[in-house]
């Protein structure tokens, strides 16, 4: 299958640990990658985060494991457009970056008075 | 000076619009419109209740009715392609607007005996 | 000088949907613009651990109205692919005619709404005038105007006889005649060119840095359309991307009102080339596994992530929309404009504010 529809392999994606997260995203940068977004999804203990970059209609993907509890830096230092997605990554999953310019503090989409996560089964409420 | 063509021209010609409701415009073939079922025909086996992505239709074996909401249904036609026995369709005309909702219920008949 | 905070929207006559910004103006000169989601948001994407991978296709139709069909073609080559399932031909010819005609009337309806941002009343009626031709052809080949429901796992479910593919053909000269008669008072007059030629400029290397998608990004001079990767038939079909260099409010408009020609053109190819066969092909099995896909819907490059793990239910489906990705830069064009023109630069990224907030 062509570039338009990229089943999920080892050769177009490489699992990185969360303290390099931004230096790698900065050496695709340089290459002249462009951001497309951020994905995310439960994995129990974990919640799992896809960056998918793509240069000339090619995707490349970087997957992170992230323990629930802990955080991961953001990556909004590097491409600044990148704070909305994980605004939204924050509110559904419970994930916490560090550094976030602009912070909705999760309620980008729901109310005040949602409390919990609503992607998780055994989520993050927040205080 | 080119608005006075345009003017003469709007005059003249007959109306863009339709004269609704006395004139309304005819429907295309297959266009998705009201549903509805052919009782005599339904086996009650319950594939349209499981298909619907909106959960609006209930099929009750033991009591041989067949219900729809008519403002839950979005007209998508998925029951229509999965019913085994082609009971269901769609017809040509939108469902005309009601003042309160209401459930649509069809019960099927006891069939009469075979005639020796 | 004294800053003021004024919010604008959610409700405003301008913007379809609603979508607030809290803007600091000094002196009538906009300076910083924060936005505000969340009041279309429907939690769609939760939807998929209830309702198996074939019910989700009417689900994700319904994300946006305008871009109906684009969806659920996104999503079922998702699925195609992690099953394996190759389509037939004609289906594949097929989805091209219903992206392309989804495409028309996208643009047509943003051409009457951007007309109607700066009071020009008369145009918009004249552009959706023409938009019900393509709603009337969507409604024959269909059975819907608009959310027009036609791609299955494996294929379409509807076919294009002859005759209807005549009809359609006759019924696109009459939209390109009077699209063309309208082209010189969109693009030529002073009023609108003096309410849009250089306002709202996003230069070419800040548009690739901020993520921009679509109109709003091959209007900075960057060649990238989503169709070139060769999805559906577009591999076969021949075409290349409608770029401009300027960056500013006209040059989106431009690029919009070439791409309907454009449409027009790739829909007499496909009908030129539409082969004879079966229309859908039965998909077997359930999706397992992880996969991006993507389509060039009529805002821009729309990205699907999908994951299943075997069972009857997706584990996770994620959409991120154009409009997501066209955020950021409308907050960086925003910044040094004058208070009167924000109506008319949140319109030219052809903002759809139920697909970002699905």
């Amino acid at each position: 299958m062509k570039d338009y529809a990229l089943v999920i392999t080892e050769d177009n994606t490489a699992e990185i640990a969360t303290d390099k997260v931004i230096s790698q995203i900065r050496v695709l940068k340089d290459e002249g990658f462009r951001f497309v977004t951020m994905s995310s999804a439960d994995l129990g203990e974990s919640v799992c985060v896809v960056y998918h970059m793509d240069k000339d209609l090619e995707l490349v993907n970087l997957k992170v494991d992230v323990p629930k509890g802990k955080t991961i830096p953001s990556i909004a230092s590097v491409f600044s457009c990148a704070f909305l997605v994980e605004n939204e990554i924050k509110e559904h999953f419970g994930v916490d970056f560090d550094g976030l310019p602009l912070d909705f503090q999760g309620m980008l989409y729901n109310d005040e008075e949602v409390q919990r996560t609503p992607f998780c089964k055994i989520g993050i409420t927040r205080i | 000076m080119f608005m006075t063509t345009t003017v003469l021209k709007n005059l003249l010609t007959k109306y863009a619009t339709r004269l609704y409701p006395f004139t309304k415009k005819e429907t295309f073939k297959d266009v998705k419109g009201e549903l509805k079922i052919e009782m005599e025909k339904c086996i009650l086996c319950g594939v349209c209740q499981l298909r619907c992505p909106s959960q609006c239709i209930a099929v009750s074996k033991q009591e041989k009715t067949w219900q729809v909401d008519p403002f839950a249904c979005v007209y998508c036609g998925i029951c229509v392609d999965a019913c085994p026995v082609k009971c269901l369709f769609q017809e040509r005309l939108y469902r005309a607007p009601l003042a309160e909702k209401d459930m649509v219920l069809y019960v099927q008949e006891e069939k009469a005996p075979a005639a020796r | 000088m004294a800053r003021t905070v004024l919010p604008f929207g959610p409700q405003h006559p301008v913007l379809p949907e609603p979508l607030h910004l809290t803007l600091t103006i000094e002196d009538e000169i906009v300076k910083e613009a924060i936005p505000k989601l969340g009041y279309v948001h429907r939690g769609l994407e939760k939807l998929a651990e209830i309702r198996d991978h074939t019910q989700m296709i009417q689900i994700v139709e319904r994300v946006c109205g305008i871009c109906s069909t684009l969806h659920a073609m996104c999503y079922c080559q998702g699925i195609e692919a992690l099953m394996g399932v190759e389509i037939p031909p004609r289906a594949r010819f097929l989805r091209v005619v219903w992206a392309e005609m989804h495409r028309m009337h996208s643009h047509l309806l943003w051409l009457g709404l951007f007309a109607d941002a700066f009071g020009f009343e008369s145009l918009f009626m004249q552009f959706w005038r023409i938009r019900e031709r393509i709603m009337d052809l969507q409604e024959a080949t269909s059975g819907n105007r608009v959310i027009v429901s036609v791609n299955l796992v494996g294929g379409v479910k509807r076919d294009i006889d002859a005759e209807t593919a005549r009809w359609i053909l006759d019924t696109l000269k009459i939209v390109e005649k009077e699209t063309l008669q309208l082209k010189s008072t969109i693009m030529d007059d002073f009023t609108v060119k003096s309410r849009t030629v250089g306002k709202g400029v996003l230069t070419k290397e800040k548009a690739y840095e901020l993520g921009a998608a679509g109109p709003t990004l091959r209007a900075s001079g960057i060649v990238q359309d989503m169709r070139q990767t060769g999805y559906a038939a577009y591999s076969e079909l021949d075409f290349s991307p409608v770029v401009e260099t300027d960056g500013d409010c006209y040059a989106r408009t431009v690029c919009r009102f070439n791409e309907i020609f454009q449409a027009i053109d790739l829909i007499r190819q496909a009908f030129a080339k539409l082969p004879a066969g079966e229309l859908a092909v039965k998909a077997k099995g359930l999706p397992n596994g992880e996969v991006v896909s993507r389509v060039e819907q009529p805002r821009g490059e729309v990205l699907y992530y999908l994951k299943g793990n075997g069972k009857k239910f997706l584990d996770r489906l994620r959409i991120r929309t154009p409009t997501f990705a066209n955020i950021p830069p409308l907050l960086d064009m925003l910044p040094g404009c004058d208070l009167a023109d924000v109506p008319v630069l949140i319109l030219t990224i052809d903002p759809c504010i139920s697909c970002t907030e699905r």
